[in-house]
């Protein structure tokens, strides 16, 4: 089997996170391996694992799309388990909204070719619009499976279970499909001292937008479809009274509540 | 003036407040038509001539509900170019923000999810990284699409009603061609109380309810409230996934939301601290929530939580 997980290089939210500059993109010192995405990779890793691995010639590829940092996405996967590594880097890539990533994605996904599954996360930890996924599909004009709680691959077809409000549901795909997944599916693996060394020797390859047949004026900031206008940070809420319970403060509680027109 | 087309997913028996937003919301920016997908009952229909809706579309095809959103998609596309729309609203579901995204690739429009508010030139308010920033966003094409979040605005019904023109929308093919099939359903029960994303009044527990959240239950119970959970309550299975509230739950913006045994870790924060007012019960003061809490009350929620159930049901008679 072959499978392109898409990981994404974001901004650490241990930290605080900032907009900059022109188009208020965001700042990425600090930034990590989207922790929604190490489902998805943990995902395609039991999906290798399942078939005898990369001995039996599966592979799994970890491609993300960003700055030079963005790399270290990709070797965290390798770490993890990841066969081999893409790096989509293109300075024409600054700014994209997701009709420009998953344009330049897809692009990415054909260039590399004969994939049977497109393994993503539910929502990047930054852009939190859960978008790339579906438009992804729509783009390559594939299935779309998205919010996979549980996944399972059998003869050219996948099942998946997914979690709504109201209902549960099964549903079913044909290969090649775009799978997103979420914190329910597994439990991600740390990468261990032999994952870590054994990283060191399997390779990323870097593709530019000329590689994978992109034009530049297509994405970044002016390609894309949408441009945020104004950005300004909430002020941080400020924290109010603090009491220790003296055995009434349940009473307090209330009184507070009274007081504030919520009863 | 422009044209809006407004999505509304199998509306049932009586549109829900949020379709009503989503009405309000379109009518303020042009002509609004609606595409539906599902029955369209009586009291809907009155809804929508109340509400100023000038044209009604319905799918050809009645099996839209079997597959993941594609097909939806796809008849949207096709509504939105028989309605001319420059502006395409849908909820802010996980499914609405997906048909919404493949749509915006369908019809070449840029897509903003998470609306709050719109302006009349399209200019789209939402906050974005967990809450720390209001931002505001346009689409640079010609039509855009955007998803807007519940409770964001007073729906209100139109100064004069109309009498919408209904007519049926071909579903182009090709959506049902590559999508996926949904091959079976089951619908969990009920709690009977509020919808924990739209709820007024959220009270929500954590590991500190130790497997018991009987008290959450009753004084949320007690204020009319929906139940909330952090992840490390859902994964114990104390409670339903559903409940959630955080980056990867719910994003919840009540009027108020009560945290106990919560310690308030940043992807719990993500999903509530937009809440109008915060209140946190916590044994341990150095737990972050007393950061973001308008009140805070450090002590045992066995104690406090029973206390202020009994208080509220004495005062409220
Ligand atoms: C990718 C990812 C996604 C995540 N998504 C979410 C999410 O969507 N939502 C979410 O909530 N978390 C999420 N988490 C988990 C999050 O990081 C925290 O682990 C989780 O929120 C902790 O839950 P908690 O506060 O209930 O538990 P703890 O952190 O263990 O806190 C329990 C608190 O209860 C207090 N307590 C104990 N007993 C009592 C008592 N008798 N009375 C009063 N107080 C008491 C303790 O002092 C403590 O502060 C996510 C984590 C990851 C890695
Ligand atoms: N720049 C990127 N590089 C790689 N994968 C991405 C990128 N942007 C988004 N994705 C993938 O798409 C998923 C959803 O992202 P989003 O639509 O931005 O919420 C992420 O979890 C990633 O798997």
């Amino acid at each position: 089997m072959k499978i392109i997980v898409l990981v994404k290089h974001v901004p650490d939210a241990q930290f605080d996170r900032h907009l900059n500059g022109e188009g208020y993109t965001t700042d990425r010192d600090e930034s990590i391996l989207s922790e929604l995405d190490e489902y998805a990779l943990e995902a395609a890793l039991q999906l290798a694992e399942a078939r005898g691995g990369a001995k039996a010639g599966n592979q799994v590829i970890a491609l993300s799309m960003g700055p030079a940092g963005a790399v270290n996405a990709v070797k965290k996967s390798l770490q993890m388990g990841a066969t081999e590594g893409v790096h989509l880097t293109d300075s024409a890539l600054a700014g994209s909204d997701a009709a420009a990533t998953s344009l330049a994605l897809a692009a990415a996904i054909r260039h590399v070719g004969g994939v049977d599954l497109v393994l993503t996360g539910m929502a990047s930890t930054d852009g939190e619009t859960s978008l790339v996924p579906a438009q992804l599909a729509e783009r390559l004009g594939l299935p779309q499976v998205t919010f996979a709680s549980s996944l399972t691959v059998d003869g050219g077809r996948l099942t998946a279970r997914r979690d709504a409000d109201t209902y549960s549901e099964t549903v079913e795909a044909p290969l090649p499909a775009v799978v997103s997944v979420t914190d329910q599916i597994n439990e991600p693996r740390y990468p261990n001292f032999k994952g870590i060394i054994a990283a060191k020797r399997k390779s990323i390859t870097t593709l530019s937008l000329a590689d994978i047949g992109v034009d530049p004026a297509q994405v970044g900031r002016s390609g894309s479809w949408t441009t945020v206008t104004t950005a300004a940070e909430r002020p941080p809420r400020t924290a109010g009274t603090i009491i220790t319970d003296e055995g009434d403060a349940g009473i307090k509680l209330v009184d507070f509540l009274a007081a504030q027109k919520l009863l | 003036m422009a044209n809006v087309l407004v999505f509304i997913d199998n509306p049932g028996d009586a549109l829900k407040k949020s379709s009503l937003e989503l009405l309000t919301a379109g009518r303020a920016l042009g002509e609004t038509a609606v595409a539906v997908n599902g029955d369209v009952h009586p009291a809907v229909s009155a809804a929508f001539a109340e509400y100023g809706v000038t044209a009604v579309f319905q799918p050809s095809a009645a099996d839209l509900d079997d597959y993941l959103v594609a097909p939806k998609a796809a008849y949207l596309a096709a509504a939105a170019a028989a309605a001319g729309a420059s502006t395409v609203l849908l909820d802010n579901s996980p499914e609405g923000k997906e048909i919404a995204a493949r749509l915006g690739i369908r019809l070449n429009a840029g897509v903003i999810t998470d609306v709050v508010g719109v302006d009349a030139d399209g200019t789209a308010h939402k906050s974005v990284l967990a809450g720390s920033y209001t931002t505001a966003a346009k689409a640079t094409t010609p039509v855009s699409v955007l998803t807007l979040k519940a409770n964001s605005i007073t729906p209100e019904p139109a100064s004069a009603a109309t009498a919408p023109e209904s007519s049926i929308v071909e579903v182009p093919d090709d959506g049902t061609a590559t999508a996926a099939r949904i091959t079976s359903r089951e619908q969990k029960v009920a709690s009977g109380r509020p919808d924990l994303t739209d709820a007024r009044i959220v009270v929500a527990g954590g590991r500190g309810l130790d497997g018991d959240f009987g008290p959450v239950e009753e004084l949320a119970d007690a204020l009319g409230a929906a139940v909330g959970a952090s992840r490390a309550a859902t994964d114990a299975g104390w409670i339903s996934h559903d409940a959630q509230v955080g980056q990867t739950g719910k994003t919840v913006s009540p009027q108020l939301y009560i945290s106990a045994g919560i310690s308030g870790a940043i992807q719990q924060k993500a999903g509530m601290q937009t809440a109008k007012v915060i209140v946190a019960i916590n044994k341990d003061a150095e737990s972050p929530v007393f950061e973001i809490a308008d009140f805070g009350i450090i002590g045992d929620l066995f104690d406090v939580l029973p206390q202020a159930t009994e208080e509220i049901k004495k005062r409220k008679g």
